[in-house]
């Protein structure tokens, strides 16, 4: 349907210019490549052995014990971390979206860094925070006795952490409703004297609950297909969920291995497709169109819970974010785990270790920054044509693009690297080169995901654009591509600049994909830490995460800088 | 130079008419108003002779070439159009110079050449001055003024304004009405100006095109629109005057005094009625004899300059007129009507 609209749009209309008409054949071969062939290759594969015989792979899945005990393990973590996500998230947003609460843009900024920093980086912080191997609690004299069972490795910990993880994405979420509900709403409760309790119960949480549905829902779709932590946490303790499984399955070989992988794969895509529907059902059952909008949105005057409300915040803060990145820092230090901090032990040996004598690290260096910043160019220069193409088509036909282009970036990357796996397992026809095992595949898996990332803050650029500069240098002769070049690009740069710093941010540090992908001399700063950590090396893990976190941060920092040149929204953090 | 012809020109939106069977013929270096509520296609039309919207049926041509039909179509780019858009439309990167000198730098006219070009387009809109600034750093009308000097640089056969006065007070619009005005004389460039504000339409124009509901109304002069509208409709949107029914009347004729008070006489509500339009200044204040019908004042409200007058008919029937002098509401009085203008119904 889509290609059809398509063609009856951009190759058989009247008004076609021909430059136009190279590019949409162009850019639509590249969206079916890179977003539709990976979707359909997963699902012939699932489908293909589906016989009626009981030993096909797919049956040999559902019939297997530790299927059902994953998915079992997959829903109560992803359901506890989403509870645990939605009270922070709007506990957050509730407090700094709604009131006079000081330095603001601080809190938002620390609240949304956990969504930023890996999470391997995360389990491990969190790891070096408790238990008695712990740095910080050997420095403290608090470590529990040896041979007590860390805490972290149970499905609780696994919970937890998800959930601080998927908090912001629930806080972006409300915090985006929030915006937007007019200070006159409240205003015209308050003449009818409620109070700013019975305010905040009888109009403003009826109004968000569709928000905090829809976050809720991000919540659960993302812990679902989180590898990260459930692989720091979980196969330590034996407790495997989705992601894990199919993790372990890859590792050990065997006949069906792909076949059945596939299956698990599609098992997690189905899941995530029956959240997102169940997402849209609920959000339109709750939806109400905001009439009267006035410039201001809703405050309240905290007075004098002001000072107690900041405490709150800041010791939430310190427990989520601070102590584990304290604990990372301090694990960085010492020389061996067990070990406590005192003047005599601390020692940048780790950092030195890793960074001059492992040749691993500086290879992984090299190959995640050549992914990320390739991926970010390349991104960036596929989202001008494409955003301004996509701009060009009917609302719905964009829609439908727009959701095919999201599809790779929603379904968890586990089933993505799959998918990838299959479709080059086999060298590629024609010219008999094989992308299995190099570096290559990782870069397409990440092309494939992120498109979705980069084209965004574009989109929203190119919609407030006025469609009269563009027409005007229509008059004055200029042929798309130099429009494109002379009137879109320069007034949409920093969007561009957004997007391809957000792509290097998150590929930067991705471990999802890359761990299925990764092959000896290709590793990413994900497997790095990931694998160091899995043969005990925690120590040198942890000053490779530190510096990570820095990355991360430092990104972050310079996003917050160009913010007030961009359009409203592209920064998640930013007002 | 050529003239602009547009024949039985039909559009549709997802198959919603907008504009159905148009056919205008615009003289070359005539200024043409197409004049209309919100809605009645003008901006439409606007736009499928800049070439941003193909036709749906019919042609558009220009002199000898056609333009615009179901087959054919010849790209905005090819057309050597000049527009002036309602946001103006200049490009916040790029300076007041480089804004108006960019269809030559397309065109790639020497830079020498270019530079004197803009700079005598500056001057026409009387902006040499501000030449290296940003459009941020000018005010709304200083804006719109750049963008005309963008559009003529070209020296374009035709140049389109869609509500280029919309975003302006009130006392810039008069100035900038004087701009226009003098741009036409000095370029000879036909113009077709697109509008909702009649007032704008009636003092710019040479011709206007009256469109309601994508279909042309009346085409004409603004004196013939003033003084002989052919509908009800058109007679409630141009000008201030009142629309009577009388009784039946063969329409598009003047009605003397004494014809039109024997047709007022003559109506009943329950029989075939025609209308007609009565302006506020043929209406005159009498003693009883003598030809006259009385009224009683319904509403007073001052002007400046004068009164409005709100006053009812015997039947119930409402007609403005002016007074110089303050009236009593409710107070009994006799007009005479000198003369009416018979009208068409509206279909």
């Amino acid at each position: 349907m889509t290609s059809s609209l398509i063609k009856a749009r951009f190759v058989d209309g009247p008004s076609m210019d021909n430059q136009l008409r190279w590019l949409s054949i162009g850019l639509f071969i590249l969206i079916t490549a890179l977003s539709v062939v990976p979707s359909l290759r997963l699902l012939m594969e699932a489908l293909s052995q589906v016989t009626l015989s009981t030993s096909s792979p797919l049956a040999e899945v559902l019939r297997s014990e530790r299927t059902w005990i994953a998915l079992k393990n997959s829903f109560y973590t992803s359901g506890l971390g989403t509870l645990i996500a939605v009270l922070l998230g709007c506990g957050f947003a509730f407090v700094t979206t709604l009131t006079n609460i000081r330095g603001r843009a601080i809190w938002v900024f620390c609240f949304m860094l956990p969504m930023m920093i890996p999470p391997q980086v995360t389990a491990l912080s969190w790891l070096q925070l408790f238990g008695p191997a712990s740095p910080i609690l050997n420095t403290l004299g608090m470590a529990p006795a040896l041979g007590s069972p860390q805490p972290m490795y149970s499905a609780e910990g696994i919970a937890l952490l998800l959930g601080i993880q998927s908090a912001p994405l629930v806080y972006l979420a409300l915090r985006t409703q929030l915006i937007a509900l007019p200070q006159d709403l409240m205003e015209a409760a308050q003449l009818a004297n409620a109070s700013p309790f019975r305010v905040w119960i009888d109009i403003i949480v009826p109004l968000c609950r569709s928000a905090i549905v829809a976050g809720a829902a991000l919540a659960f779709v993302s812990s679902l297909g989180n590898f990260g932590i459930p692989a720091m946490l979980g196969i330590p303790a034996g407790y495997i969920v989705l992601p894990t499984l199919i993790y372990q399955k890859m590792a050990g070989f065997g006949n069906d291995m792909l076949s059945q992988v596939a299956g698990l794969s599609m098992m997690i895509a189905l899941l995530v497709l029956a959240g997102m529907l169940l997402q849209q059902w609920l959000q339109q059952r709750s939806r109400y169109a905001l009439l009267g909008h006035t410039a201001q949105s809703i405050s309240f005057r905290l007075e004098r819970w002001r000072l107690p409300l900041e405490v709150l915040l800041a010791l939430i803060l310190c427990f989520i974010l601070v102590a584990p990145l304290l604990a990372l820092v301090v694990s960085s230090l010492v020389p061996a785990l067990g070990m406590s901090l005192t003047a005599d032990t601390i020692t940048l040996s780790a950092f030195y270790e890793m960074i001059s004598r492992q040749g691993v690290t500086s290879r992984a260096f090299e190959n995640s920054l050549l992914l990320a910043f390739s991926c970010a160019l390349v991104l960036m220069l596929v989202s001008l044509p494409l955003g301004y193409l996509l701009m060009r088509l009917p609302m719905r036909t964009r829609a439908v693009i727009a959701s095919l282009i999201e599809v790779p970036y929603a379904i968890p990357g586990i089933v993505l690297a799959i998918a990838f796996i299959l479709l080059f397992a086999k060298p590629l026809p024609f010219i008999e080169v094989s992308l299995y095992g190099t570096l290559g595949i990782i870069f397409l898996a990440y092309l494939s995901c992120f498109l979705s990332v980069c084209l965004k803050p574009v989109l929203s650029a190119m919609s407030q654009l006025d469609p009269a500069l563009e027409e005007a240098a229509q008059l004055a002769g200029a042929r798309p591509i130099k429009r494109l070049i002379d009137i879109i690009l320069p007034l949409t740069a920093p969007a561009f600049f957004a997007g391809g710093l957000l792509v290097f941010l998150i590929s930067i540090n991705e471990l999802t994909v890359s761990a299925l992908l990764w092959s000896a001399g290709n590793e990413t700063l994900g497997v790095l830490i990931f694998n160091l950590d899995e043969s005990g090396d925690s120590v040198l893990a942890s000053a490779i995460a530190v510096l990570v976190v820095i990355l991360v941060a430092g990104l972050m920092a310079l996003l917050s800088l160009v913010a007030p040149r961009l359009p409203k929204g592209v920064i998640p953090w930013h007002d | 130079m050529a003239r602009l012809i547009l024949e039985d020109v039909c559009k549709s939106f997802h198959g919603e008419p907008v504009v159905k069977g148009l056919n205008l013929t615009i003289e070359a270096g005539e200024f043409v108003a197409l004049l209309g509520p919100s809605g009645c296609g003008k901006s439409t039309i606007l736009r499928m002779l800049a070439g941003f919207e193909p036709v749906t049926d019919g042609t558009i041509s220009h002199g000898e070439h056609c333009l615009s039909s179901a087959k054919q179509h010849v790209a905005t780019e090819d057309r050597n159009f000049g527009m002036v858009f309602q946001s103006y439309a200049l490009w916040p990167h790029m300076s007041v110079k480089d804004n108006v000198g960019y269809p030559l730098k397309i065109q790639k006219i020497h830079s020498d050449e270019r530079n004197k070009r803009i700079q005598e387009a500056l001057e026409i809109v009387q902006l040499e001055d501000y030449a290296d600034r940003l459009p941020a750093q000018l005010s709304g009308g200083q804006r719109q003024r750049v963008a005309l000097a963008r559009s003529l640089v070209t020296e374009p056969d035709v140049v389109l304004f869609d509500e280029p006065l919309a975003n302006l007070d009130r006392h810039l619009r008069a100035k900038m009405e004087d701009t226009f005005r003098a741009f036409h004389k000095r370029t000879g460039a036909t113009i077709v100006y697109v509008t909702h504000d009649q007032s704008e339409a009636m003092s710019l124009a040479d011709r206007i095109a009256v469109l309601n509901k994508g279909e042309l109304v009346q085409w004409g002069t603004p004196q013939a629109l003033y003084a002989t509208p052919k509908n009800t409709w058109l007679a409630n949107f141009i000008g201030r005057g009142s629309v009577l029914r009388v009784s039946e009347i063969a329409p598009q004729q003047y009605v003397n005094s004494t014809d039109l008070h024997g047709l007022i006489e003559r109506y009943s509500s329950e029989g075939a009625f025609s209308s007609v339009l009565v302006r506020p200044q043929d209406i005159h204040f009498v003693s009883v004899d003598g030809l006259s019908i009385p009224v009683t004042v319904d509403n007073c409200i001052f002007r400046g300059e004068r009164y409005d007058i709100g006053l009812t008919l015997k039947d119930g029937q409402q007609v403005l007129t002016y007074s110089d002098v303050p009236m009593t509401t409710n107070s009994l009085h006799y007009i005479r009507l000198e003369q009416a203008w018979s009208l068409e119904s509206e279909s």
